[in-house]
């Protein structure tokens, strides 16, 4: 018994707020993943961590003006998607240069919202709770709303999955098929800022790049399903935060003079970890039975080659 | 002009993932000669020139230049690689990237003195490239970036210009202009020129010698001593025909023989 | 404004902008905009860290930033894939928060560390800082052309055995002095727009690699001696303005350039049309 009561410190599976945290945790989690594995496919990493800066804006900003932070982390993002869809997601290194500049603007006004947030509240903890996330205190309200988002964006995945998959691999086919090649990638950049802004509230903007790529990213090189990979991300993910969410429970007891680590720190360190593990071939070679067919080299051609739409 | 070789390479040879690229590779090159360097695409001709440069280390064999092994500080090799591509926005003009090849492996901040100044402007009257020396150097065309780039190497003085499918992208009214810049500047100044290409066509009324290279193997001498059936057959090991046709060279392989390691050579130019 | 602690401040942000814009004009150069981002979050864990172990930050800022800068250098050698990028930046980020929830001042430490504080220089650290700034400034100084021709054209310069490699390794290791030094005043997520933006603009007015470099230095002190004077006025943070600030000194630049290009194409044509 007290093996158990070593990991689960007392009170875990009472505790009101813990359960509140395990299922938004679960929940977004399993949006990001979905999302992270096609956004690691089409090699649109960059802009996954645009739509952070900018939902980090839009967190801070609805703070401020009292607005619930998910609403903003959401809305930021889709703003920032459609902003992004406007000037074309094309990588060149003059455009990099000129994205890098305003998402430093975006930032920066994320920086002038936070110290309003001190200033004017008596509240402190604005910049942790927006940055690095506070899934404790999360008012169970919010739970339905978060719900329906995240089944919303699993559904828009369903929906698109087909010519979503095509136009990764050739923009020419799916043109040639009728299929709206732009509002196909314009659709599915709305799903990844209504997912980063899921987990934003979960493990906090800055960090929430963690929960999109390192499930899927793992999930991708271990194996050459796209299901599978999508499966195994969702695994991954929700894992990664379960655990992550009972360890800062626990270092609550185990770091006496604290409150605790964060439990955004531990989600991403078990993500990064995970990450670096599904990199050691002997796991991809245990894990051979999960993919159809074998490449010798272990690394998936098929799905990374891509098309940037 | 000595007759000790600006370039020797010696039965190099160097494999990679188990097949064999380049294999006893061997000729030399005299002050002030134009070399062609002979052969399609993806046959080591890329990796040939990078060995000699010493970028890449053969398996076998050495490279000699003026007598010595080579070292990267030796500076009597000038380059011009394939694909630079260079941003617009770069803040530096073609003449400033001229200079630098006069001075870019030197430490600090110093000014340049006025006979510097005066050399640039000379290298840059050599190779034609007044008009546009003041614009930024990768707002060039490709031709006018060529021009900068082998302005660039030559103005170090170096013994030997390597130049990697300088003519590849180029339309052929530049091409022509290139050849004839490059046989110009190779005797005003002395330099001797190794230039590899998938096509001879344009270089036969320039060309020294020819280093002709197919899988690895290859025959080296006058164009009139290497481009014949027999010393071509061999070294593809199965027969061909070359056939002279007004002044230009189609090489062919027998019928019902596969041309695709010839077919690379776009043969006959039609102007 | 300009008496008692804060003769500190002016001395120190003149330091931080003409060391941010020398070492800037290579970084928008080299276009190494994943270093501009992943050395600072480096030093932010390292700022935090020190905090917890009684250290000075300065110290932290160094060791983790030169540890990054190194990684990097390592990573890039062997080709990193994208995703250990992305996640070792963000993984330096909530380290840094692991850190600073352990010590007793998280939220104000926070805060500074990540979007800076004009009073983040202490005057007892103005020596060291000052100290790698010239150190900084000497280094470019020195490599200079070896820098211009390996950023522009590395084929070339291997040729010539200028060596890129070892090349990119010292300047990597510059930025993370630069980083060390600039993370106090302008905060770890908003330096890089400090970085990026003066350069980037200086070259939209010129040809000239030394004027490009000049008008860099100049449009960043610029810049930060506005952000801290409004800073100082409106108590609003540091980074903020300085990002601001450098985003329009970019959009006159780029705006600048298309008038430049519309005035020279009305020119060709008045040209024309009086010989035509």
């Amino acid at each position: 018994m007290n093996a158990v009561h070593i990991f689960f410190e007392p009170g875990f599976f009472t505790s009101s707020p813990v359960h509140v945290a395990l299922v938004i945790g679960a929940v977004t989690a399993v949006a990001s993943a979905v999302v992270g594995v096609f956004t690691v496919v089409r090699s649109q990493s960059f802009a996954g961590h645009a739509l952070t800066d900018v939902a980090t804006t839009g967190g801070s900003g609805a703070f401020f003006f009292g607005i619930s932070p998910l609403v903003g982390f959401i809305g930021g993002g889709v703003i920032g998607a459609g902003a992004m869809d406007l000037i074309g997601v094309q990588r060149m290194r003059s455009r990099d240069m000129a994205t890098g500049i305003v998402l430093g603007s975006a930032t920066g006004l994320a920086a002038l919202f936070l110290y309003l947030d001190t200033t004017k509240s008596a509240t402190t903890g604005a910049t942790q709770q927006i940055l690095f996330g506070s899934i404790f205190t999360i008012d169970p309200s919010t739970i339905p709303l978060v719900v329906i988002l995240s089944a919303l964006t699993l559904a828009v995945i369903g929906l698109i999955y087909r010519p979503l998959l095509l136009s990764s691999f050739s923009a020419e086919l799916t043109r040639a098929r009728g299929i709206n090649l732009r509002g196909v990638g314009l659709l599915f950049m709305i799903a990844m800022a209504v997912s980063v802004g899921l987990s934003s509230i979960a493990v906090g903007s800055i960090l929430s790049t963690a929960l999109l790529i390192g499930p899927a990213a793992a999930s991708v090189r271990l194996t050459n399903s796209l299901r599978a990979a999508m499966v195994l991300a969702c695994v991954l993910g929700v894992l990664a935060t379960w655990l992550g969410i009972l360890f800062a429970y626990d270092s609550f007891y185990w770091i006496p003079s604290s409150q605790g680590l964060p439990v955004s720190f531990f989600i991403v360190s078990l993500i990064f970890v995970s990450y670096l593990i599904s990199g050691l071939s002997v796991v991809r070679r245990s894990l051979g039975w999960l993919t159809a067919n074998r490449l010798p080299t272990g690394s998936t051609p098929a799905l990374t080659s891509k098309v940037e739409v | 002009m000595t007759n000790s070789p600006v370039l020797e390479v010696d039965n190099v040879g160097l494999s990679f993932s188990g097949r064999r690229i380049l294999d006893g590779v061997s000729f030399e090159i005299h002050g002030g000669e134009f070399t062609g360097l002979i052969g399609s695409n993806g046959v080591g001709k890329t990796t040939l020139l990078r060995i000699i440069l010493g970028l890449q280390r053969p398996d076998s064999g050495e490279v000699r230049v003026l007598g010595a092994p080579l070292s990267p500080r030796s500076r009597s090799l000038g380059y011009v690689p394939q694909k630079v591509v260079i941003d617009p926005d770069i803040p530096m003009r073609a003449r400033d990237f001229v200079a630098l090849g006069l001075d870019a492996h030197r430490y600090g901040f110093a000014r340049r003195t006025a006979q510097q100044h005066e050399l640039v402007e000379k290298m840059l009257h050599d190779v034609d490239a007044e008009r546009f020396a003041d614009h930024r150097v990768g707002s060039l065309s490709g031709g006018e970036q060529q021009r900068i780039f082998i302005a660039h190497a030559l103005i170090s003085q170096p013994k030997l210009l390597l130049l990697d499918e300088p003519l590849a992208n180029l339309d052929p009214k530049s091409v022509q202009e290139i050849v004839a810049l490059l046989h110009r500047v190779a005797s005003d100044h002395q330099v001797a020129i190794l230039l590899s290409a998938h096509e001879m066509n344009a270089l036969l009324p320039v060309m020294d010698r020819i280093v002709y290279v197919t899988d690895g193997r290859a025959a080296s001498g006058t164009t009139d001593e290497v481009v014949r059936s027999e010393v071509l057959s061999k070294l593809y090991g199965h027969h061909v025909d070359v056939l002279k046709l007004h002044g230009r060279v189609l090489v062919v392989a027998e019928p019902g023989r596969d041309n695709e390691d010839i077919a690379q050579h776009p043969t006959l130019t039609v102007d | 404004m300009f008496t008692g602690f804060m003769v500190n401040a002016w001395q120190v942000a003149t330091i931080v902008a003409i060391v941010a814009g020398v070492v800037g004009f290579f970084v928008v150069l080299r276009g190494s905009a994943f270093p501009a981002h992943a050395i600072p979050n480096g030093a932010f864990a390292g700022a935090a860290g020190a905090n917890l172990i009684a250290v000075s930050p300065l110290i932290g800022l160094g060791v983790f930033s030169l540890g990054a800068a190194l990684g990097i250098g390592a990573m890039s050698r062997r080709g990193r894939p994208d995703a250990v990028t992305a996640l070792a930046l963000v993984m330096m980020l909530a380290l840094g928060a692991a850190f600073l929830s352990l010590s007793t001042e998280y939220e104000p430490e926070i805060f500074s560390l990540l979007f800076g504080e004009i009073l983040g220089v202490s005057s007892n650290e103005i020596l060291p800082v000052a100290v790698l700034g010239v150190v900084c400034i000497v280094a470019v100084g020195v490599l200079y052309r070896r820098l211009l021709l390996t950023s522009i054209a590395p084929e070339i310069a291997a040729a010539r055995g200028l060596r890129p490699q070892r090349i990119e390794t010292a300047f990597l290791i510059v930025v993370a002095c630069a980083t060390t030094m600039t993370v106090p005043v302008v905060g770890a997520l908003l330096i890089f727009t400090l970085m990026i933006g003066p350069p980037a603009a200086a070259r939209c007015f010129t040809n000239r690699t030394e004027r490009a470099m000049l008008g860099s230095i100049v449009i960043a002190l610029l810049t930060v001696w506005m952000a801290i004077g409004c800073s100082y006025e409106t108590n609003w943070p540091v980074g903020f303005y300085v990002s601001v600030f450098s985003a329009t000194w970019y959009g006159i630049g780029r705006g600048y350039v298309v008038w430049h290009k519309t005035r020279v194409v009305h020119l060709e044509s008045a040209t024309s049309m009086e010989l035509g």
